[in-house]
């Protein structure tokens, strides 16, 4: 079972038992439910395309092909710059260094597989004390 | 020169823990190799084709005599006594054992110097002209900026696992100095039609194995707005760009691809988001960068006496360019000694460069992209004394611009991604043309030489390029021909078949004999007399048997 990585450590995935709908969902004419609505967002997808939805939209979960495809940072920005408050997960086998990008670009959790996390155990995933130049150059 | 905030100094001392901590945790198998490697090359650690190399940003090409110093003593103590100055404004040392690199990294933090992003898929060390704050053409001085994206760019949340490298240069005078047509982001300091500041940003160039030139995205950009604008270009190229090919997933490929008019579009749209995001830049922390480039406070205007040596004459003639104060100089001292290797430093020149520096020079240094050391705040009273010193040293080779200042990337004595020599046949070349002399009146000549098809010496901005590559286990060079780097920019055209290790010295030679034959007087430079003349007159020089062949027929 994969496991979920918050900054308050590891945790067990409380959206296990939950259905996460595909992207192309709300084209399809399916019926939606009116609570827990989660949607899978493949990375080479574009964020104007939930805008819709955003309101409703309970959790995405970001694919991570591999730690190296970095797009899902910037796919995260951009869901939070257009407005989206959910919850917002990462969903790949990232590496812990990504904990703290992950967290500033919008991120809540990272679902990662369990042979990755058997590796990198929960102390690795503490975010070290690191100052962003980014927070400290915007007016 | 900028200094350090105690926000500058705990981030950079951090940085160092962390890798520390990667290494670690790579020696006891936490991190698997793939997973460290971006890791390391992030903190500007290669694996090359003997040993681990270290890769230091020197940000926008200035250090003080200190820093310089500093250098010499990591290559002493930890390399074995030079580096290697490279074509983006860093210093490399090629023999460090991975044990001792934190220890490295903690040694350039005592400097206030890092190797943070100096290879990986990130934002690379942002470079300027070398001439910055004192060349007689500048608008404006582009190291703040150059400061400023280099502080937005380091440790991105977004940007640090791109598709690939991605490399930003800043230009503040007419004259391009800093090739911003050759990356990914060029950016020229303008002033609007009342005067107010602002960049011409240009997107999409990069040499490598598709070279192109950066077209104009938008032609003036607010001072104010650069941070929000920069992010979208970075955006859209993170979401967009291939991933599918490591050869077309630079941003001038996406810029090819989709054409500037979309890209700018996109750029556009996603630059008015990040506006309501925030706004530009907070002015405190930018006030502070711009005055830490306050010009050094000159000394007082006096009469100068023409030199009477006449090597120290010729010296000042190639290697010494006009400064902004009269009674200043700027002096290039060359790194390209008759038959050493370009761009090499030992621990002794390092120090010598260092005390000229600190004793006449304002305590200012910079590196050129075309890897050389310049000190740019030379009182001309001085100049007699540092050739002394430099001649000393083995430092006063005369030969800026000319034929034997070649740039050459390390090829295939050290990298591991080589298909042939490129040292040695820059060292070549160069005892070739020993001569200064002939050398001078040959005239400005660019050599540009890259070991493979990624093209780091810039062989297709060389007025002749040279790429050497691997034909069946057998060495071959292409020469390419009237490249240009500046503002005038253009791709050299390959001129035909290659030729073998021990052909290539011998086709320069006609090729130099040709232009010598050709030109209209002693001042029309080889890349004139290459723009007037077209391809034709060289390809008959280099290729005789077939011009022979064609006569005959
Ligand atoms: S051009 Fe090729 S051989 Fe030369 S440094 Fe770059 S990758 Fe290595």
């Amino acid at each position: 079972m994969a496991v979920i990585i918050t900054e308050d450590g590891i945790a067990a995935d409380d959206w296990a038992d939950k259905t996460v709908y595909p992207f192309d969902v709300f084209w399809s004419g399916q019926e939606l439910p009116e609570e827990a609505l989660a949607v899978e967002f493949p990375n080479d997808r574009k964020p104007e395309d939930l805008v819709p939805w955003l309101d409703r939209i309970e959790m995405i979960r970001v694919e991570f092909p591999s730690f190296a495809d970095g797009r899902g940072f910037s796919l995260a920005r951009r869901l939070r710059t257009l407005g989206y408050k959910g919850r917002l997960r990462a969903a790949g086998p990232v590496v812990s260094d990504q904990h703290r990008a992950a967290v500033r670009v919008g991120f809540d959790e990272i679902e990662l597989p369990e042979s990755v996390a058997a590796r990198q155990p929960a102390e690795h995933w503490v975010i070290r004390k690191q100052g962003s130049y980014q927070q400290r150059l915007a007016s | 020169m900028y200094e350090y905030t105690d926000f500058d100094e705990a981030f950079v001392r951090e940085r160092v823990a962390e890798f520390r901590g990667q290494v670690e945790r790579r020696l006891d198998g936490s991190l698997t190799e793939d997973e460290f490697k971006p890791l390391r090359l992030m903190n500007g650690l290669y694996l090359q084709l003997h040993a681990y190399m270290l890769r230091i940003a020197v940000p926008y090409g200035t250090l003080n005599g200190r820093q310089m110093r500093q250098f010499a003593y990591i290559a002493d103590r930890w390399d074995r006594g030079y580096g290697h100055f490279t074509t983006r404004q860093n210093i490399q040392f090629n023999w460090p054992k991975l044990q001792d690199v934190p220890d490295m990294l903690e040694a350039l933090a005592d400097v206030q110097m890092h190797a943070m992003q100096t290879s990986g898929n990130c934002i690379r060390n942002v470079t300027a002209d070398h001439f910055s704050g004192a060349a007689t053409d500048e608008i404006a001085d582009p190291r703040p900026t150059a400061e400023l994206l280099r502080q937005w760019s380091t440790d991105h949340p977004e940007f640090t696992w791109l598709g690939r490298k991605f490399k930003i240069a800043v230009t503040g005078s007419e004259h391009d100095r800093a090739v911003i047509k050759a990356h990914d982001i060029g950016l020229r300091l303008v002033q609007d039609d009342d005067g107010n500041p602002g960049y011409e940003v240009l997107v999409g160039g990069g040499l490598g194995r598709t070279p192109m030139l950066g077209k104009v995205v938008r032609e003036f950009l607010p001072k104010e707005h650069l941070l929000p604008y920069v992010e979208a270009i970075l955006q859209v190229y993170n979401l967009i760009g291939r991933r599918d090919n490591k050869y077309k997933a630079r941003i001038k490929i996406l810029v090819h691809e989709t054409g500037i008019d979309e890209i700018r579009r996109l750029v556009e749209s996603t630059f008015q988001e990040n506006l309501a995001r925030f706004n530009g830049v907070n002015q405190e922390v930018f006030d502070r960068i711009e005055a830490s480039f306050a010009a050094p406070e000159f000394e007082p205007v006096y009469d100068v006496t023409p030199a009477v040596d006449a090597g120290l004459r010729s010296w000042i003639d190639t290697n010494v360019a006009d400064h902004r104060e009269p009674h200043y100089a700027i002096v290039t001292i060359s790194l390209k000694g008759i038959g050493e290797t370009p761009g090499d430093a030992t621990s002794d020149q390092m120090r010598i460069m260092a005390a000229l520096a600190e004793e006449f020079a304002h305590d200012e240094l910079r590196i050129s992209h075309e890897q050389n050391v310049i000190l740019p705040h030379v009182p001309r009273r001085h100049l007699a004394e540092i050739y002394r010193r430099l001649k000393d040293a083995g430092l006063a080779t005369a030969n800026i611009g000319l034929v034997s200042d070649i740039i050459a990337c390390p090829g295939m004595d050290y990298c591991a991604l080589a298909t042939a020599r490129s040292i040695p046949v820059a060292q070549k070349i160069s005892e070739t043309f020993a001569d200064i002399d002939r050398q001078r009146d040959i005239g400005p000549l660019k050599i540009k030489i890259s070991g493979c098809i990624n093209a780091c010496g810039h062989h297709h901005v060389g007025h002749i390029g040279i790429l050497g590559l691997d034909r069946a286990g057998v060495e071959n060079y292409q020469i390419t021909l009237g490249g240009d780097g500046t503002e005038t920019a253009s791709i050299g055209e390959r001129a035909g078949p290659g030729f073998a290790y021990d052909e290539i010295v011998p086709a320069v030679e006609r090729l130099i004999e040709a232009y010598l034959d050709h030109r209209s007087e002693d001042t029309e430079t080889f890349l004139e007399v290459y723009r007037r003349m077209g391809p034709a007159p060289f390809k008959a020089a280099l290729y005789p048997e077939a011009e022979a062949r064609s006569n005959a027929a």
